[in-house]
């Protein structure tokens, strides 16, 4: 099988859309027969992702392929860029304003969860040009 | 346990009804989506005072059987319209989260 390629444009600060772009990748994996507990993982960290976009960076693009035995999943924006990214990978750590904390959001969890959801997880940022996640589920235990 | 004994038990109000007889496995309370995402297990049922539309995006992704609003929150008018439109289970309840978890049998 060659690989799935899928493209999402994520808007900014767009909560009615937040979301979607995971929602379409989950029903993807489900309709491919990819088990639930990998599927689970990457809806959780994708959609982390998705919120940070919308968020944080004023939208971006999610880029995914999808191979026979994992999912490659890229984010990237031009954002503010994250300046301490060991200070954000911290649990409990945010920098989101009150207005998104009442939201639900802003809890400090959303790297650490994309990190502890994933097999391989890398953020490279640059402050003031933005960010790219790149991250990999395998499908297998 | 299933989604219409849940509402039995807690004499809720159905915001969207999907699938009222799909089973319901543990449960988990919180307002914070990304505690909720990470730790309310598949198919349980989710204690939230929080009503908006995120809380729908939360629950498709997480697999989530249903959402009980506690403390009589009404879900907003795009909430309303999302969890229709996913196919969500939705209920209220005038219960605080402890009563309502408490409540149920």
């Amino acid at each position: 099988m060659t690989a799935l390629h899928l493209e999402f444009d994520v808007a900014g600060n767009n909560f009615v859309s937040a979301g979607s772009a995971s929602d379409e990748v989950k029903k993807t994996l489900k309709m491919l027969g990819v088990g639930a507990q990998f599927v689970r993982k990457v809806a959780i960290a994708m959609y982390e992702g998705e919120i940070n976009m919308v968020i944080h960076a004023g939208g971006g693009k999610a880029i995914v392929d999808i191979y026979p035995d994992r999912i490659v999943i890229v984010l990237e924006d031009k954002g503010p860029g994250i300046p301490d990214i060991e200070l954000a990978m911290k649990d409990g750590y945010s920098t989101a304003p009150e207005a998104i904390r009442n939201l639900g959001f802003g809890a400090g969890m959303g790297l650490p969860n994309m990190k502890k959801y994933t097999d391989s997880f890398k953020i490279d940022s640059v402050v003031g040009e933005g960010t790219t996640v790149t991250m990999t589920v395998n499908f297998a235990a | 346990m299933n989604i219409k004994s849940i509402i039995e038990d807690l004499g809720a109000r159905i915001i969207h009804l999907e699938e009222p007889e799909r089973e319901v496995v543990g449960g988990y309370c919180g307002d914070f989506l990304s505690n909720v995402i990470s730790k309310a297990p598949a198919d349980s049922v989710w204690f939230t005072v929080m009503n908006n539309q995120n809380v729908a995006a939360v629950q498709t992704l997480a697999d989530i059987s249903l959402t009980v609003l506690c403390e009589g929150v009404e879900p907003d008018e795009t909430l309303r319209a999302k969890v229709v439109d996913k196919g969500l289970n939705m209920i209220v309840t005038d219960l605080p989260v402890y009563e309502a978890v408490k409540a149920i049998k």
